[in-house]
């Protein structure tokens, strides 16, 4: 191993394209043997980063380091180290699948013959047929089999499954899970929130080429709301002094509020002394979670309206 | 067949800069033939020799059809031209057919819009409607043009609506092939071989099997005799084929499910073979058909040329100004005609190197380049790989016409000892083709934005050698192409100090080209 402790380390990256301002400032530390979820609105930014990342854009300012060292200046010798798959694969017409594979493979400097085998079986891949008459989701696998069977330390993976089925992606999953756990590490972009939530250590949520939010899912949770409802023995009162309540209801005995997940041990202190009979309560769905960072403002509605929206 | 009128209009819009340019294109061919021919000759009996002389080369007739009255204008118009022009009107209407069915459904596009509420039929129907037009357009501009040259109503009409049943017999296989293959590519490939083959039965037909002939479509065209006692009946034979195919290719979609084509597409190898390893590797694999077509193309152009052998001076007539075109620098005019040739060999030769240059970039817009330099392969290395390519590419497809020319000449003089002489210059002009593929690929190493500006310096090398003295072209303009620069050969004596020269340039461009993609932005 190579005893760096961040592979990806990048601050203040600033990117422009022409007049147009893709990133602007962001920063990302990707620690080594994690799976770092990368996540952000369309247009945010995610895609220009893992490209400057890779030394095919150079940056406008700030400092970019891939296994500590300059991507631009390095790329072929660090590139063996790495391997790359794109949202949309692009496969030439001319070439089948299995050449594909091999060719990726040699050039990254050599294949593991075994996983390969495996991974074609395991992907239901057939890897005779020409790059032209391959499905999307088809076109990703080719790339996946050729990324996960070489010998690398890290991956770089941008929306690798947006087209894939349900039964790939868990066969995706437990391939990327297994390669973290042999010590290696995941840089994931990815806007399928199941499998952020499945694989990913840690997060980064950007927005407009910033980065608004890093941390575990657990650290993120923390900065949302929970929805609560109790039914208590008495009228509850002076909930509505508390820091961090929203949406208050109360029904004689009956209530229903949120609560910012950092506040909810106080109001819980609080409707504890008013008699708890039953309680319900739920923490922040993912998707709330992320329309929080996504969109300008929080939203409040009830779960199913939240979900109605997107 | 809701929504084809739609279809048709957006299509119709869509083309109409690539209309105008296949209609200009074809009038062109047609009616330069009629200006060309007019200007060689001084007097009836001169013309009258030189047909003779060419009714019996029989290269000349495999090329180009039946001779018939090519003592007259409009005889040699329809000789020369209408082989071609079928090949011409084939083309249009295979890439119109091919865009608007096959490749839009191979892209997903298709049925993105048949989730609206159109007729299944609507896309391919609007697309029929488009070429057969196109093709109307070609055949009524072609007619109106040589009618105001002026030769014979009837008989340009005839010539120009021969055209237009052509194309629309071409449109027919054209629709039939993508109901056939489940790629734009391999339609291409299917409905070329259909023109292909249809030229190939009227060349070997004309020669000496009448009955070929009458297996070519083409054919048909020809036996309508413009020019020569013109006949309408054997353009019936064209609208009732073209018909035909239409029909089949309707009842062919009906069988087929959208975005499949009837036969499926053949697997390949599992597994990488030796030769697809590293740069170089893959880059000749990418471009290997491209080079073995050019190098096979220019050989026959070349076998064409040289076919004429010494009948040199029957063809280009007494004339002073046909003389001084071709007896460069005071030399025989055998010399001075495959000098011409050898340079226009040349020149066709940077059509293949141009593009080959220009093959990264379109690795780069389609999104694979990304992929490539993900992997240990270095910037550098991989541009490196197309470049070595083009250059040996380069080289064989000039050898290629230098073999055609000289097998051609040797051909019908046997002289193989000329025959070398005559052809080996063609390989002086590598260091100006390779000129024009650098500067493709400085182009492109600024920016694959400006990179197809990369064609303008062939097609000033083009405009300079057939206009630079008739239009008086500024001196400074013409030195512009490197052609001038070099010495005719075989009517000059070949010169090494511009050759060498512009050897240094080309190395010196290509390099700054390299450098220039190894420092900017990809995609
Ligand atoms: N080559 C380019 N030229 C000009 N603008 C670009 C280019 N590439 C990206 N952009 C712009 O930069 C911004 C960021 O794009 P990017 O592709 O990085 O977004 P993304 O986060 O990957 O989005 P998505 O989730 O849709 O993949 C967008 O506004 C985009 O239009
Ligand atoms: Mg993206």
């Amino acid at each position: 191993m190579t005893g760096v402790a961040h592979p990806i380390e990048i601050s203040g990256l600033v990117k422009d394209f022409g007049n147009t301002r893709a990133l602007d400032g962001l920063d990302l530390t990707v620690e080594q043997g994690q799976i770092h979820g990368f996540l952000g609105p369309n247009g945010s930014g995610k895609s220009t980063t893992i490209r400057v990342l890779l030394g095919m854009l150079r940056a406008d300012a700030g400092e970019v380091r891939l296994f500590g060292e300059d991507p631009w200046r390095e790329a072929a010798a660090l590139h063996r180290r790495l391997a790359y798959v794109p949202g949309d694969v692009n496969l030439w017409p001319n070439l089948t699948g299995g050449e594909v594979i091999d060719l990726l493979g040699r050039l990254r400097g050599g294949i593991d013959e075994g996983r390969r085998a495996e991974l074609v079986e395991r992907f239901e891949l057939d890897p005779t047929k020409k790059g032209r008459s391959y499905s999307k989701g088809n076109r990703q696998k080719v790339a996946l089999v050729a990324a996960l069977a070489s010998d690398v330390e890290l991956l770089v993976l941008d929306e690798p499954t947006s087209g894939l089925d349900p039964i790939m992606e868990s066969v995706f999953q437990e391939y990327v899970d297994a390669f973290r756990d042999s010590g290696h590490t995941v840089l994931l972009s990815s806007h399928i929130l199941a499998e952020v939530e499945e694989l990913c250590d840690r997060v980064s949520i950007i927005r407009a080429g910033r980065t608004v939010e890093t941390g575990t899912l657990g650290d993120l949770r923390h900065l949302t709301r929970t929805s609560v409802r109790a039914e208590l023995e008495q009228p509850p009162e002076g909930l509505e002094l508390l820091p961090g309540i929203h949406d208050l209801e109360v029904d004689g005995t009956r209530t229903r509020f949120e609560v910012d997940t950092a506040e909810l041990d106080d109001a819980l202190a609080v409707l504890l002394r008013f008699g708890l009979r039953s309680l319900t309560s739920q923490p922040p769905t993912l998707e709330e979670l992320f329309l929080r960072h996504y969109g300008d403002e929080v939203p409040s509605e009830a779960d199913d309206e939240v979900l109605g929206r997107r | 067949m809701t929504g084809a009128r739609i279809f048709l209009r957006t299509f119709l819009r869509r083309d109409r800069w690539m209309l105008l340019a296949w209609a200009v294109g074809a009038v062109l061919l047609y009616y330069s033939q009629a200006v060309s021919v007019d200007g060689l000759y001084r007097t009836q009996a001169e013309f009258d020799r030189a047909a003779a002389s060419m009714e019996h080369n029989a290269a000349f007739i495999a090329m180009a059809g039946p001779a018939r009255a090519l003592n007259s204008i409009g005889g040699q118009v329809t000789w020369q031209a209408s082989a071609f022009g079928a090949i011409v009107a084939g083309l249009m209407s295979m890439f119109l057919v091919g865009r608007h069915t096959r490749a839009e459904e191979e892209s997903g596009r298709d049925e993105l819009l048949r989730g609206a509420a159109i007729g299944r039929y609507a896309p391919m129907t609007a697309a029929l409607v488009t070429a057969l037009l196109a093709n109307l357009l070609l055949g009524v501009l072609v007619a109106l043009s040589l009618w105001s040259y002026p030769l014979a109503l009837a008989d340009s009409l005839g010539l120009g609506l021969g055209l237009t049943l052509c194309g629309w017999f071409f449109t027919g296989t054209a629709l039939v092939a993508a109901q056939l293959t489940a790629s734009t590519r391999s339609m291409y490939g299917l409905s070329g071989a259909v023109m292909g083959l249809a030229y190939a039965l009227r060349a070997v037909g004309d020669i000496g099997y009448p009955a070929l002939s009458w297996l070519s479509p083409i054919g048909w065209y020809q036996a309508m005799h413009p020019f020569s006692g013109l006949r309408w009946w054997p353009g019936l034979l064209l609208l009732v084929a073209a018909a035909a195919a239409v029909v089949a290719a309707y009842a062919l979609f009906d069988r087929r499910d959208v975005g499949s084509g009837l036969l499926a597409a053949r697997p390949g190898p599992a597994r990488a073979g030796r030769g697809l390893h590293g740069s170089l590797g893959l880059a000749w694999r990418l471009q290997r058909g491209s080079v073995v077509g050019w190098a096979l193309g220019v050989l026959f152009t070349g076998l064409a040329y040289g076919a004429i052998g010494n009948d040199v001076g029957d063809l280009v007539g007494d004339s002073k100004a046909s003389r001084d075109l071709f007896a460069q620098g005071g030399a025989g005019l055998v010399d001075g005609f495959y000098a011409t040739a050898c340079l226009m060999l040349a020149l066709l030769a940077c059509g293949f190197a141009v593009s080959s240059a220009l093959r990264p970039r379109t690795e780069e817009t389609d999104g694979r380049v990304e992929d490539l330099l993900a992997t240990a392969l270095p910037r550098r290395e991989w541009l490196l790989g197309h470049t070595v390519v083009t250059v040996a590419g380069t080289v064989a497809v000039l050898m290629g016409a230098a073999v055609g020319l000289g097998a051609g000449y040797a051909m019908v003089t046997a002289d193989p000892g000329t025959a070398l002489r005559l052809s080996a210059p063609v390989l002086q002009y590598l260091p100006a083709v390779l000129l024009l593929s650098a500067l493709a690929r400085l182009l492109y190493g600024l920016s694959p934005r400006v990179a197809t500006l990369a064609w303008l310096p062939l097609v000033l090398a083009v405009v300079v050698m057939f206009f630079g003295d008739l239009l008086r072209l500024p001196q400074w303009l013409q030195d512009l192409s490197p052609f001038e620069h070099l010495a005719l050969v075989p009517a000059q004596d070949f010169r090494w100090g511009p050759f060498l020269a512009l050897a240094a340039l080309a190395a010196s461009v290509s390099f700054l080209g390299q450098s220039a993609f190894c420092r900017r932005d990809i995609g």
